[in-house]
C-alpha cells in the first residue's frame, strides 16, 4: 500500500498481508491499550479515597469507561492474532508493555489499602495532561486507514470528550482557587514537564505509522497538544519537554509499573489455568 | 446496609410537643401517608431517622473498602469493570442516603461535615459486616451474593417506609443490589465450577463470613446486647419485621442454594424445624458483635483509617473549592 493511494483496510485478515503495516498497527495499538490500562488503574486504586463522595462516583465512571476503552484496544489486537485480551492486560512482562511512563507513575505516597497519601493534584495534572493528549490522537485516528480502528476511535470519542471536561474543570477550579492548591497543581505540573516527553511520541515505527496514514505524525500530535496545554496555562514552561525515565514505546518502564503489575495480576497467577 | 439500631438517642423525651399535632402526626402514619422533610413530625421520629440513614448511609460508604480492596486485583477485565461498577453504585447509595440525612439534619445546624466527623471520632457506627477482613478473591464474590443477599432481605423490608424521601431512595438501592447480587452470584458460580484451589477459597470464605452474615440481621431482641431500636421503628411503619423474622428469610432464601452448590456452613447444628416452622441455628457470639460495632472488630481501625487519611489528606481540595464558592 503506497501513500496517497487512499487504501482503507476493513479487516485483521487484510491488514495481516504486509508485515510492515501489521507491525505498525499493533506498535499502535498496544500504546493505545496500554496507556488506557494504565490510566485506569491508577484511577480504580482511587475508588474509595477522592476528596469527596461525588467525586468518587464520578471519578469511578469515567476510570470505567477508560479501562472498557482499553478493552476495547486489546480486542483489536485478539484480531490480529496476539493472544486473548485478558492475557494481553495480565500476563505481559515489563518490557512487552508501551504504555508512557508518566501514566505509570504511582498515585502518591502508601498503598491503596494501607496509608495511601495520594495527591489529588498529581492526579489532576496527569488526567487533564492525559485527556488532552488522547482526544488529539483519538480524532487524528478516526481517519486512520484501518478501519476497524477508525471505527473504535470514533465510539471512544462519543464519550472521552466528557472525561476531558471533568479533569479541566478540576484543573481550572484548583488553579484559579487558593494559593495552596496553585502551588500544588504548579509543583505537579514542572514534574511532569520533566515526565511527559514519552506520552507524545509513537515510538520505533512512528515513520511507518504516518506513511501508512494510521496516525499523523509525532510532530504534529505534540504541536497540537502544546497548542492546547498553552491555551489553559497562558504561558508554557520555558523547559522542553522532557522524559526523564526514558521511553514507554520504546518499552523502558520504572518499579512502579512492577507495583501495579504485581497488584492487577495477584489473582490472575494465583490460578493461571482457571476461569474467573 | 444497616438496620439495627444499638446507641440509638430516640428515646429523647418529647419536649414542647403539641400532644394534638402529635395525634395527627400518628393518624398520618396509620393511614400510611407519606412523611416528607418538611413536614413536622416528632422529635423520636426524627432522631431515629437520623441515626438509621445516617448509619446506612455511612455503611455503604465504609463497606466499599472492603470490596474495593479487589478492584485493582480483580482476575479479569470484565470483572474489573464490573466490580468497579459495583463498589461506584455502592459509593452512590451512601451520598444519596448521607443527602436525605442531611436535609434530617438541618434543623440541628448538623452537617456532611458532622456524620464524617462522627464517623472518625466512633460516635457513629457503621454496618458489622464492613469490619471484617478480606483475603481472597472469593471475598469479593460472597459480599457480592450474601452481604448484599442479606441487604435485599433488610431494605425491602422498609420499601414502603413511612418517610418519603428515605422510601424512595430505597427503591432505587433495592433496584441496584439486585444487579450486585447477580453480580455476586456470577463470580460465586465461576468459583464453584472452577478448580480444586476456586473451590477451596469459596468454602473457606463462606466458613469466615457465616458467623456476620447471622449478626447481620442484629439480635433477636434487646436482651441479648442491652437496647435495640427496632420497636420504635416499627411503631413509625419505618420497617415491618424484627430482626429475627429478617434472618429467617435470609436462611430461607440461602441456605438452600449454598446446598445446591455442594457447600457447607460451619454449623453442624443447622436445620429447619417443620413443626416451629423455622431454622435453627447456633447464635453467633453476641458478645464479638458488641465488640465489632464498637469499632473494635479485625479490620475497624484500619478502614476508619483509610477514610480519615482521605478526609485529612485531601482537606486542601475541599477549602479550594469553597473558597471558589464564596467567591473570595
Amino acid at each position: 500500500m503506497e501513500r496517497g493511494e487512499e487504501k482503507v483496510i476493513t479487516s485483521a485478515e487484510q491488514a495481516k498481508q504486509d508485515p510492515t503495516y501489521l507491525q505498525a498497527l499493533k506498535e499502535l495499538l498496544y500504546q493505545l491499550a496500554d496507556d488506557d490500562f494504565l490510566v485506569s488503574f491508577r484511577g480504580s486504586e482511587w475508588l474509595g479515597l477522592a476528596p469527596h463522595i461525588e467525586e468518587d462516583v464520578a471519578f469511578s465512571s469515567i476510570t470505567q469507561n477508560t479501562m472498557g476503552h482499553a478493552l476495547l484496544f486489546y480486542q483489536l489486537l485478539e484480531e490480529l492474532g496476539e493472544g486473548k485480551v485478558d492475557v494481553l492486560a495480565h500476563d505481559r512482562k515489563p518490557s512487552e508493555r508501551k504504555n508512557a511512563i508518566y501514566l505509570e507513575k504511582k498515585n502518591g505516597e502508601g498503598h491503596y489499602t494501607e496509608e495511601p497519601y495520594y495527591d489529588w493534584a498529581l492526579t489532576v495534572v496527569r488526567n487533564y495532561f492525559y485527556e488532552t493528549f488522547k482526544k488529539i490522537k483519538l480524532e487524528a485516528i478516526t481517519k486512520s486507514s484501518y478501519q476497524p480502528l477508525a471505527n473504535v476511535a470514533g465510539k471512544v470519542l462519543m464519550e472521552q470528550p466528557y472525561h476531558l471536561a471533568h479533569w479541566k474543570l478540576w484543573f481550572e477550579q484548583l488553579y484559579n482557587s487558593t494559593d495552596d492548591a496553585r502551588a500544588r497543581l504548579q509543583t505537579r505540573i514542572a514534574e511532569a514537564w520533566e515526565e511527559f516527553g514519552d506520552v507524545l511520541e509513537l515510538g520505533p515505527y512512528a515513520t511507518e505509522m504516518a506513511h501508512f496514514e494510521l496516525m499523523i505524525s509525532e510532530v504534529e500530535l505534540r504541536d497540537r497538544w502544546l497548542e492546547e496545554i498553552e491555551l489553559m496555562l497562558g504561558t508554557l514552561p520555558s523547559r522542553t519537554l522532557g522524559k526523564k525515565y526514558g521511553s514507554g514505546r520504546e518499552g523502558e518502564h520504572t518499579s512502579d509499573l512492577d507495583q501495579a503489575i504485581e497488584i492487577f495480576q495477584d489473582v490472575y497467577v494465583s490460578d493461571e489455568g482457571a476461569v474467573w | 446496609m444497616y438496620n439495627y439500631l444499638e446507641y440509638g438517642s430516640s428515646d429523647a423525651p418529647r419536649n414542647h410537643e403539641d400532644p394534638e399535632q402529635y395525634d395527627r402526626f400518628m393518624a398520618r402514619i396509620e393511614a400510611g401517608e407519606k412523611i416528607e422533610a418538611d413536614d413536622w413530625m416528632p422529635d423520636d421520629y426524627r432522631q431515629g431517622l437520623i441515626k438509621l440513614i445516617s448509619m446506612h448511609g455511612i455503611s455503604e460508604i465504609m463497606g466499599a473498602l472492603p470490596e474495593k480492596e479487589w478492584v485493582p486485583k480483580a482476575p479479569t477485565l470484565k470483572r474489573k469493570l464490573g466490580i468497579m461498577a459495583k463498589v461506584q453504585d455502592e459509593m452512590g447509595h451512601g451520598q444519596l442516603l448521607l443527602r436525605v440525612a442531611e436535609d434530617l439534619m438541618k434543623p440541628y445546624g448538623k452537617t456532611r461535615k458532622d456524620l464524617i466527623e462522627n464517623l472518625l471520632s466512633g460516635d457513629l457506627k457503621f454496618h458489622n459486616v464492613f469490619h471484617m477482613p478480606t483475603k481472597t478473591w472469593a471475598d469479593a464474590g460472597m459480599v457480592g451474593w450474601l452481604v448484599d443477599g442479606a441487604a435485599i432481605i433488610s431494605q425491602t423490608n422498609m420499601l414502603d417506609a413511612s418517610y418519603g424521601p428515605y422510601q424512595r431512595a430505597l427503591q432505587r438501592i433495592c433496584q441496584e443490589e439486585v444487579f450486585h447480587a447477580q453480580h455476586g452470584e456470577a463470580i460465586i458460580m465461576a468459583l464453584a465450577e472452577g478448580s480444586d484451589h476456586q473451590r477451596e477459597i469459596l468454602q473457606e470464605s463462606l466458613n469466615r463470613w457465616w458467623p456476620s452474615l447471622l449478626m447481620f440481621f442484629g439480635p433477636a431482641s434487646a436482651d441479648t446486647t442491652g437496647s435495640s431500636k427496632q420497636d420504635i421503628m416499627i411503631k413509625y411503619k419505618i420497617r415491618k419485621s424484627n430482626n429475627e423474622e429478617l434472618r429467617q428469610a435470609f436462611l430461607d432464601k440461602y441456605l438452600p442454594r449454598v446446598f445446591s452448590l455442594g457447600l457447607t456452613v460451619p454449623d453442624e447444628t443447622v436445620h429447619y424445624d417443620e413443626e416451629q416452622g423455622q431454622w435453627v441455628y447456633q447464635q453467633p457470639d453476641w458478645d464479638e458483635f458488641k465488640q465489632i460495632i464498637k469499632n473494635k472488630g479485625p479490620r475497624s481501625k484500619e478502614r476508619l483509617r483509610l477514610r480519615q487519611i482521605a478526609y485529612e489528606n485531601n482537606s486542601w481540595v475541599r477549602q479550594a473549592l469553597s473558597k471558589e464558592v464564596v467567591g473570595s
